[in-house]
């Protein structure tokens, strides 16, 4: 079996000295796409911002295609090739489409790599292209949570970490951005995102973690877990 | 008529002088939501080195401007690594007060050294040359501080526009967060800001001694004036704290000729308090 590009080794993460994620440990796999699920306030961001070092764990070990990354700052993290969006999506409000994109591939020199890169945005995500002069503070939730992921992906991640993309979206809009993500995953990225939609997140991930109050309390293959009396009882009111 | 011209004409050089102290504060609270109380004291370094290097190696005070500009970076960098990096995410009020402290300690320190003697710098290639401009007369050291102001504002602003580096700058301003995950070096972002603000200040510092005493007080009123400024402009706004400057020199001229000299600084911070009553987020601010 190949070796994980992502793991965790019982991580705890907080704010300030205060742990709200305890001992998470989890791997992905390249290529993987890889959902972890659970309800508001579980931990879910925590870990995810462990990753991108915007938060260092307080104990634990995490590591990226085999280097340990614990203590790396998130400039050091998106260098390796991690690239974070961030919940709430965070787009620079007042800059337009075009220029968030450009920052997004801020590490980037190359005019001609950048243009390419921006060419494949627009095309993945069209209404950005027709949107590009527009400042983002003029986009909708939905374009500027397809901003915010496009601006992630403008750095060529090897692994992209998406925070809750679906909050505030309506329902056919978190449909079309699953599928996208889909698609972003079978180009070869290799895909970890957080979810409190727990159905549609496992329905396109392979496999996925539960986590509550800062704990995995359930793994495994997607099905497994949609499948499971506990999850479907908890998660989905069935 | 030609009175009101050069007291105008006073008005805008000291204003531009303003400005270029004012510029480095406004840039690094623009970035950093902080206000540096100890801007008005690199001032007083700078004006120190530029005496110091003068009398004692005769070197011109157009030459060590930039000694005292490199000398005012490494120090503000200093600053910002020892001192700033701890507050940043803190209370705004920790910024403040410990450069309040700073300001203090380089205060006293220069006391301690160099006495409060005013000192004056002779002998300079600038010295009191003036020249005539109709009935107006022209001092050409304020006249070149003033045209040294416009540039250094001119690259400052430049800079943020329309580099990469300014670039950087912008997103880190804008979210700190989101700029780091862009790949940006936000830490580096804020040191260079720092320093590069001091930078600024230290030029300022630099040419003043030209035609201006040097006493370890006298930096206090130009941060005083600096900081007005950048709340006067809308804080962040470097255009903004062109225009207030400006405001500032001409107020003070105005007053000090037509009023009393004793009552300049009254209008100028009369100016002040009613600019901020009407119009709290500044002239340029949102």
């Amino acid at each position: 079996m190949a070796d994980p590009i992502l793991s965790l080794v019982d991580v705890h993460a907080g704010y300030d000295g205060v742990p709200v994620v305890f001992g998470v440990s989890l791997e992905v796999m390249p290529g993987e796409m890889v959902a972890v699920v659970g309800a508001n306030g579980a931990g879910k961001s925590t870990t995810l911002r462990a990753v991108a070092g915007l938060n260092n764990p307080l104990q634990g070990t995490i590591r990226f295609e085999g280097r340990d990354i614990s203590r790396l700052r998130p400039h050091q993290t998106l260098a390796l090739g991690i690239s974070y969006v961030p919940e709430g999506r965070r787009v620079f409000a007042k800059l337009s489409v075009e220029e968030n994109l450009r920052l997004g591939a801020y590490t980037e020199k190359s005019e001609a790599e950048i243009r390419r890169r921006l060419d494949e945005m627009m095309r993945l995500f069209p209404v950005l292209g027709e949107r590009a002069r527009q400042t983002a503070e003029t986009l909708s939730g939905g374009e500027q949570q397809m901003l915010a992921i496009a601006r992630g992906l403008m750095s060529r991640p090897r692994l992209l970490m998406l925070d809750e993309m679906s909050l505030g979206l309506m329902p056919t809009l978190v449909e079309k951005m699953m599928e996208t993500v889909v698609a972003i995953n079978r180009s070869g990225v290799t895909v970890l995102l957080v979810e409190q939609m727990v159905q549609e997140a496992l329905e396109i991930a392979h496999r996925g973690y539960v986590l509550q109050s800062g704990r995995i309390v359930q793994s495994g293959p997607s099905r497994e877990l949609l499948d499971s009396e506990e999850i479907r009882k908890a998660y989905m009111g069935m | 008529m030609d009175t009101l011209l050069q007291v105008l004409l006073d008005g805008m050089l000291n204003g531009m002088l303003y400005a270029l102290v004012a510029v480095g504060l406004c840039l690094i609270w623009g970035v950093m939501d902080v206000i540096n109380f100890a801007h008005g004291e690199y001032v007083m370094i700078s004006m120190y080195i530029t005496y110091w290097l003068g009398f004692l190696a005769h070197v011109d005070p157009l030459v060590s401007m930039f000694a005292g500009g490199l000398f005012i970076f490494i120090l503000a960098a200093l600053t910002y690594r020892l001192i700033i990096k701890y507050t940043i995410g803190k209370p705004p009020l920790s910024a403040l007060l410990a450069t309040f402290g700073l300001a203090m300690l380089l205060k006293n320190l220069c006391l301690n050294r160099f006495t409060p003697n005013y000192r004056i710098l002779s002998d300079t290639w600038l010295g009191d040359r003036t020249f005539q401009l109709g009935a107006i007369i022209v001092p050409v050291p304020q006249l070149v501080t003033a045209l040294l102001a416009l540039a250094v504002i001119g690259l400052v602003f430049f800079m943020i526009r329309s580099t990469r580096f300014g670039w950087a700058v912008q997103a880190t301003a804008m979210d700190k967060e989101a700029a780091e995950l862009m790949g940006i070096n936000t830490e580096r972002i804020y040191l260079l800001i720092f320093g590069i603000g001091g930078a600024t200040v230290g030029i300022a510092g630099g040419v003043m001694p030209t035609y201006l005493a040097v006493h370890p007080e006298v930096g206090t009123m130009f941060g005083l004036i600096a900081f007005i400024c950048v709340a006067m402009g809308g804080f962040g706004s470097i255009p903004g704290a062109l225009v207030a400057a400006l405001l500032v020199g001409f107020v003070e001229a105005l007053a000090g000729y037509y009023i009393a000299p004793v009552f300049k600084y009254v209008a100028v911070f009369g100016l002040y308090l009613t600019l901020v009553l009407l119009r709290p987020r500044g002239i340029f601010g949102w």
